[in-house]
């Protein structure tokens, strides 16, 4: 079958390729004139004609303003902060939700369920202003609290987690059971080693949507010494002139690398949690 | 000692009866089989025991001692699990050694990261560490204790699971349909293997399975159950021989006795055998309890339609005349050389004849009353 068809599987290989190329280039090419703009002198970035490469390289002095003008490492540790707060308290909302809706009978359970999935169709943007007069109220607003305490409890994440904790066989919780652990060591030493893809998955969206939110800390905080990386960029902004285009860029490269560095860790992860759960 | 008492226990889901007021008392060192077809509320029934599940009204008393209110953990009870429900992100060591850990290790000790740094942990670990030792050479899974499950193949995992359950000594073992997920010859070498486990530990095993064969070579009593109902507990021998209702009849025994009923029996023409009660609808028979005969007047006559040939006996699929059901009859290879398309006659003995009436009820002759008795 195989050699009968060598024209026709080549040239479908080559169509499925092109495809794919086709795709990543369009992904990537944000981020390729990000970079590319990055690394350009102010009178190049408005030049008619287009070099990926610049003509004169203007890196070293973009990158050195954008790490000096502003407090950028600050911006970046508040980012670290803000967003390992906020999955770290999700995990712990979500995973015992989680768990109880797809592993304990209750009454009300799927009720409950119901609900959670009314909260997933909400928009965030619909409780900004809820969540603003919350924060006002107890005096919390402008501070690090304002950035977490609105995202802690991630109807996403439950209804993640519960969709695989549901495929962790009943008879394994039985087992466990007997075996004398309590519901939360259950949830601990099995549930979750079993479930680590979903929580890297879950982690991948949780932090990148965090870290790039600018919505929301626009709203909540005012003060630079607390400001997200991406609140932070916008002090690099100048309507007057397009003087800090190049230095803007630059913080955006900056910003951007620690996610792409936690990806591929992450996905490594992936891998080796998929091994585990294949095996039966 | 761990007997088991079960007293009118009902479960339902919703609107399904899945155990309809089941009583039954399981011995001390009694190795009882629950055997049905699958949802018949066998598997139900046994995670009642184990305390999984909780019933809706009757009691489970375990070594006289109501454990109603008990959680699984506090009942003396082990469970191996159809799917061997091995925790495939620890080690073989570390799945054995669990239940020891939960028991043995104070709560403080049990924590994550700080539980390893406390005093006495070293000690007790030490201790788990032998006994799970042990219990491994026993199964002889000895060199397999660092892998994970997913390496172990379905045999080697059994025994893992064989040794989590008996490695903290429990009062009672329960099994849910342990064997089913091994290929035949790994099955019948299994079978041996936990009869020989049963006599060695001498506890209490209470195993759930649908296949009868399993029950019958590996109980000491066996307890039929059928849509939710206990229909007959008895030792296998028993149940072969005398059971009491048509619906164990048909369940024990492979091939399947032979019924044939009452007005099939007369409208073939032959005449119904001496003492068949008015009520009986039905009559059944074992495949060694008939014999070929030269097709006559008064007997049942039919057609064999297929030979299966096992070497020490024959089994001949006699269709009976008018679609009126088929047989099978067991002989020996050197007593009658049938071919398909002979007609013959079937020879029934008497005394080997089991009447049921339209509930399915067994009716006894007298003599059999007082042989049952």
């Amino acid at each position: 079958m195989i050699a009968r068809f060598p024209d026709r599987r080549f040239a479908g290989r080559v169509a499925r390729h092109a495809i794919l190329i086709l795709t990543a280039a369009f992904a990537l090419l944000p981020f390729v004139w990000m970079v590319s703009l990055s690394l350009k002198p102010p009178e190049e970035i408005f030049q008619a004609d287009f070099h990926l490469w610049p003509t004169a390289f203007h890196g070293v002095e973009n990158y050195r303003v954008a790490l000096t003008a502003a407090p950028m490492f600050r911006f970046l540790l508040n980012g670290l902060l803000v967003c390992t707060a906020i999955f770290a308290l999700q995990l712990l909302v979500c995973i015992p939700c989680a768990y109880a809706l797809a592993k304990l009978r209750f009454r009300g359970r799927d009720t409950l369920f119901s609900a959670v999935l009314v909260g997933l169709l909400l928009p965030p943007q619909a409780l900004a202003i809820p969540h603003f007069v919350l924060l006002n109220v107890f005096g919390l607003l402008d501070s690090y609290a304002a950035l977490i305490l609105p995202w802690v409890i991630s109807t996403f994440g439950i209804f993640l987690l519960r969709q695989f904790f549901r495929s962790i066989p009943d008879e394994i919780i039985h087992a466990a059971r007997l075996d004398g652990l309590g519901e939360f060591e259950i949830i601990w030493r099995i549930m979750i080693p079993m479930t680590t893809p979903a929580l890297a998955a879950f982690g991948i969206f949780s932090i990148v949507a965090h870290w790039n939110d600018l919505f929301w800390p626009l709203i909540a905080v005012r003060s630079a010494e607390i400001s997200t990386p991406a609140l932070g960029i916008l002090l690099f902004r100048d309507d007057e002139a397009g003087q800090f285009l190049g230095p803007l860029m630059a913080g955006a490269v900056i910003i951007v690398a620690p996610l792409l560095v936690a990806f591929l860790i992450a996905q490594r992860r992936f891998i080796d949690g998929l091994a585990v759960t294949t095996m039966k | 000692m761990a007997e088991i008492e079960l007293r009118h226990i009902e479960k339902s889901y919703g609107e399904t009866a899945v155990v309809k007021d089941v009583s039954l008392s399981i011995r001390d060192g009694e190795f009882l089989t629950l055997v049905g077809p699958s949802g018949c509320g066998k598997s139900t029934l046994l995670r009642i025991i184990a305390g999984l599940e909780a019933q809706d009204s009757g009691e489970v008393v375990v070594a006289g001692r109501c454990v109603d209110d008990k959680r699984p953990k506090e009942r003396d009870v082990a469970m191996v699990f159809q799917s061997y429900a091995l925790y495939p992100h620890l080690s073989v060591f570390d799945n054995v050694a669990l239940p020891l850990r939960t028991r043995r290790l104070s709560f403080a000790q049990r924590l994550p990261f700080v539980g390893r740094a406390l005093p006495g942990r070293g000690g007790i670990e030490k201790a788990i560490r032998a006994e799970v030792e042990q219990a491994a050479s026993m199964l002889d899974i000895a060199h397999l204790l660092h892998r994970k499950p997913g390496q172990l193949s379905g045999g080697q995992r059994q025994r893992v699971a064989l040794g989590r359950a008996m490695v903290r000594h429990p009062a009672v073992f329960l099994m849910d349909e342990p064997l089913s997920n091994l290929d035949a010859k790994l099955r019948v070498q299994m079978r041996a293997e936990i009869i020989a486990l049963h006599r060695r530990l001498g506890v209490t095993f209470v195993y759930v399975t649908h296949d009868q064969a399993e029950a019958m070579t590996m109980s000491d009593r066996v307890a039929v159950m059928t849509a939710g109902e206990l229909l007959q507990v008895g030792q296998p021998e028993q149940l072969y021989r005398d059971p009491q209702d048509l619906r164990v009849a048909e369940m024990i025994g492979s091939p399947k006795i032979n019924v044939v009923s009452c007005d099939h029996w007369m409208s073939l023409g032959a005449s119904l055998p001496p003492g068949v009660d008015g009520n009986t609808t039905h009559l059944a028979f074992r495949p060694e309890a008939v014999g070929i005969a030269a097709p006559g007047d008064r007997r049942l006559n039919g057609v064999v339609t297929s030979v299966e040939n096992l070497g020490s006996d024959i089994f001949l699929n006699v269709a009976l005349a008018d679609g009126c059901g088929a047989v099978v009859v067991r002989t020996h290879p050197d007593v009658s050389r049938s071919e398909p398309g002979r007609p013959v006659g079937l020879q029934i003995d008497p005394a080997c004849l089991l009447q049921f009436d339209g509930a399915g009820m067994r009716l006894r002759q007298a003599d059999q009353v007082e042989a049952a008795a």
